[in-house]
């Protein structure tokens, strides 16, 4: 009994010296670091994006205190993050934002992952007037509240398939196309899915099925058969990584043809690896792929950040990690322009944003986010066995030709 | 009969779609075969976990709204056979044995301290498990969305216009034959008898020397056997993923009300209707109201039992 008193003194004691040690290091700027603060999904079901968004913070950190830290009024600093876990909740998301700025101190906040836990800090953010520079939120939502403290290194949700529209209106001879859609009722995937109503608007295209799946829902056996009936020119589905891999599954197994398959997550749900052969020719919107030209002093491009990345957590870096790596870049930047630590001054720094990164080129707009950057799409594409993503879109950076229209299934 | 039906299918579309509704289902009335086709082999699979909860529901009184998560959990032992290169339909097998043992650990640790207490503590408890279980497969297999492949391929009939996955025919397949097995072990064997008996009157049974205690962690673990199976079925038939085991739990839930306890032609028969019901309003009424109008229709059936009930009531008075 007394042993085990013993242990639980010492667990004790070693806890509050662990709390009071970090308490006295928790404000903004402490000797020479500035302090970041962040929620992330460190478990939940965000749990594996939530460590993405983490590795990418973390190692911009790195890279940027290696490479001689922030240069802020002559003198160098250090970025520290300081992190909590949100447990995949946007209720916790809130609360941790309020503890992170009322209790910590923190005056400058990366965002978390997803768009509805980023929906949940925000105006925590803004009441506070803490700068909160998001890699993960990417809800059309978040940019039309007016919000000031708040910029989006990613284009927004509106976007991600728009081009995919585009590009089906081009390969059928500049005609419309007739469009079946399938999107999960959640926040993120019914903004990109109003962007293809309004590319469908632009094109003169026609809109014949669309189907919003309920949340919980594990089949779209329904929609692939009014899909295979109708036989549309272009299927658009996203619903996470559960929609993705649930589509392609059942898409192969009903044997259903379509000229074109885009949709979303394809990279967070590894499509290629875990569905092979059956999800090729898949089309994908992707906020970043390693192939592209874009170039910056601190990963150099992105097949070096892919390299680095892989060395130091090793795995391959899905864009998640790639676009949260370039906001504390995009922080870097506007600390050493606004040349002060004044939460204010950086703001206003951070809205005048002009830059490129390995991830691509940042410049907010008047909501917040990136104006600067498409979204690229690439298609899965299979050598024998092994399939990988190969950029397709925009033509001017694409490694690879896209196959359109996918050969039937018959074919294959 | 096919030619005939499809016929009058067809001049009700045509009607429909002159006084302007456009609906897909009667315009290809081949559409409507996939849909009952589809929703029976859903409902079949969805039957088997409502048959193991409405089994444990009537013996120990437990509500037991971790259902799911050992559901996924039976799914998770596939998919890792399937990880270290085993075909992962072989899972039926190897899943149930495996969760039958981690029902009966269950009830062990936690479920023989609630099993006499109300209904509303055996809710908590279950509830806590179903948090643990999600974070525990969280922990062990990350939170990524998995699917095992059986490559099983596709049986087209029709000229190819009504097409039926092979791995969801074996799953409806397997669970049937398990349901059928399950039947005559509860009617034959002694501790079928022993379970019967302690659902019918768990004192007297005692009275008449059934140890009930061992019967109550055999019925959790049967039913952890059940979802083991059911589990496996999905892995195979579609995704798997740490937190989507509540819409299973639900789903039982469910048939068991719509059946009513202690009938299990009708747990058989309502998995199936529901699973119909639900492709169907699919079509008709789309895709967002599909699961919306399956509780619209559990609302209704409840209002009519009751209904009924209080008919009954005055006519004894």
């Amino acid at each position: 009994m007394n042993k085990i008193h013993k242990l639980v003194l010492i667990f004790v004691s070693v806890l509050a010296l662990i709390l009071g040690s970090t308490t006295t290091s928790f404000s903004k700027v402490v000797g020479d670091k500035i302090i970041l603060g962040a929620a992330v999904s460190l478990t939940g079901k965000y749990s594996t994006n939530g460590k993405h968004t983490q590795n990418g913070y973390n190692m911009a950190v790195e890279r940027i205190n290696s490479m001689g830290g922030v240069k802020v009024g002559g003198k160098s600093y250090k970025f520290d993050i300081i992190y909590y876990d949100d447990e995949s909740n946007s209720g916790r998301a809130a609360q941790l934002a309020e503890r992170l700025i009322k209790q910590d101190g923190v005056q400058y906040m990366l965002g978390p992952y997803s768009s509805g836990l980023t929906k949940a800090m925000a105006p925590v953010t803004e009441e506070n007037k803490i700068p909160m520079v998001e890699a993960n939120g990417a809800s059309r939502s978040l940019f039309t509240k007016g919000y000031k403290y708040l910029f989006a290194v990613l284009s927004p949700a509106n976007q991600y398939l728009e081009v995919a529209i585009d590009l089906a209106v081009e390969k059928n001879g500049g005609k419309p196309v007739n469009i079946a859609m399938a999107f999960e009722q959640d926040a993120f995937s019914q903004d990109v899915r109003l962007g293809i109503v309004d590319a469908a608007k632009r094109t003169g295209s026609k809109i014949i099925i669309d189907d919003k799946l309920p949340k919980e829902l594990n089949d779209m056996a329904a929609t692939l058969a009014k899909v295979k009936a109708t036989k549309p020119d272009v299927l658009v589905v996203s619903g996470h990584s559960k929609g993705a891999l649930t589509a392609i599954r059942q898409i192969s197994e009903m044997k259903v043809d379509v000229p074109m398959l885009a949709m979303t997550h394809c990279d967070a749900s590894k499509l290629a690896k875990q569905h092979g052969k059956n999800a090729e020719y898949a089309l994908c919107a992707a906020q970043w792929h390693k192939e592209l030209s874009y170039k910056d002093d601190y990963f150099g491009n992105g097949l070096k950040f892919d390299k680095d990345f892989n060395a130091l957590y090793g795995y391959a870096p899905p864009y998640q990690a790639a676009e949260s790596a370039a906001a504390v870049l995009v922080y870097k930047d506007a600390f050493e322009r606004a040349n002060s630590t004044d939460k204010e001054k950086v703001r206003d720094a951070l809205a005048k944003t002009d830059m490129q990164t390995f991830y691509g080129n940042v410049k907010f707009g008047e909501g917040g986010q990136n104006t600067a950057k498409p979204m690229v799409l690439f298609q899965v594409r299979c050598e024998g066995d092994s399939c990988a993503n190969r950029l397709v879109a925009p033509t001017k950076v694409a490694s690879h030709k896209l196959v359109h229209p996918i050969p039937k299934w018959s074919e294959r | 009969m096919f030619r005939f039906l499809s016929e009058i299918l067809d001049r009700f579309g045509s009607f429909l779609e002159s006084i302007g509704f456009d609906l897909l289902v009667f315009k290809i009335p081949i559409l409507s075969l996939q849909a009952s086709l589809d929703g029976i082999l859903l409902g079949v699979l969805f039957a088997l976990i409502a048959y193991g909860m409405a089994l444990q529901w009537g013996v120990m009184n437990i509500i037991n709204i971790a259902q799911g998560e050992l559901v996924i959990m039976g799914g998770y032992v596939a998919y890792f056979m399937y990880v270290i290169g085993i075909h992962p339909a072989f899972g039926v097998i190897v899943s149930p044995v495996i969760m039958y043992f981690v029902g009966v650990g269950l009830y062990k640790l936690v479920i023989n301290k609630v099993v006499d207490r109300d209904l509303f503590i055996s809710i908590l408890a279950t509830f806590g498990i179903s948090i643990l279980t999600q974070q525990l497969m969280n922990f062990i297999f990350g939170a990524d969305v998995v699917v095992a492949q059986s490559n099983f391929g596709t049986t087209m009939l029709f000229d190819n216009s009504v097409t039926l996955p092979n791995s969801k025919i074996f799953s409806a397949l397997v669970s049937v034959i398990v349901a059928i097995v399950l039947v005559i072990y509860m009617k034959k064997s002694k501790l079928g008898r022993a379970i019967r008996a302690t659902a019918q009157n768990a004192r007297a049974a005692k009275i008449l020397g059934v140890d009930t205690e061992k019967v109550y962690a055999a019925t959790f673990g049967i039913n952890a056997a059940l979802c083991g199976v059911a589990g496996a079925c999905i892995a195979i038939t579609f995704t798997l993923h740490p937190y989507v085991g509540l819409p299973y739990t639900v789903r039982s839930f469910m048939i068991v009300i719509v059946a009513g306890l202690g009938n299990l032609p009708g747990v058989a028969i309502s998995g199936m209707g529901l699973g119909v019901f639900e492709e169907f309003a699919d079509y008709l009424l789309g895709t967002e109201f599909r699961i919306g109008a399956v509780f619209l229709l559990l609302v209704l059936i409840l209002v009519y039992r009751r209904f009924k009930l209080s008919r009954k009531r005055e006519y004894l008075k």
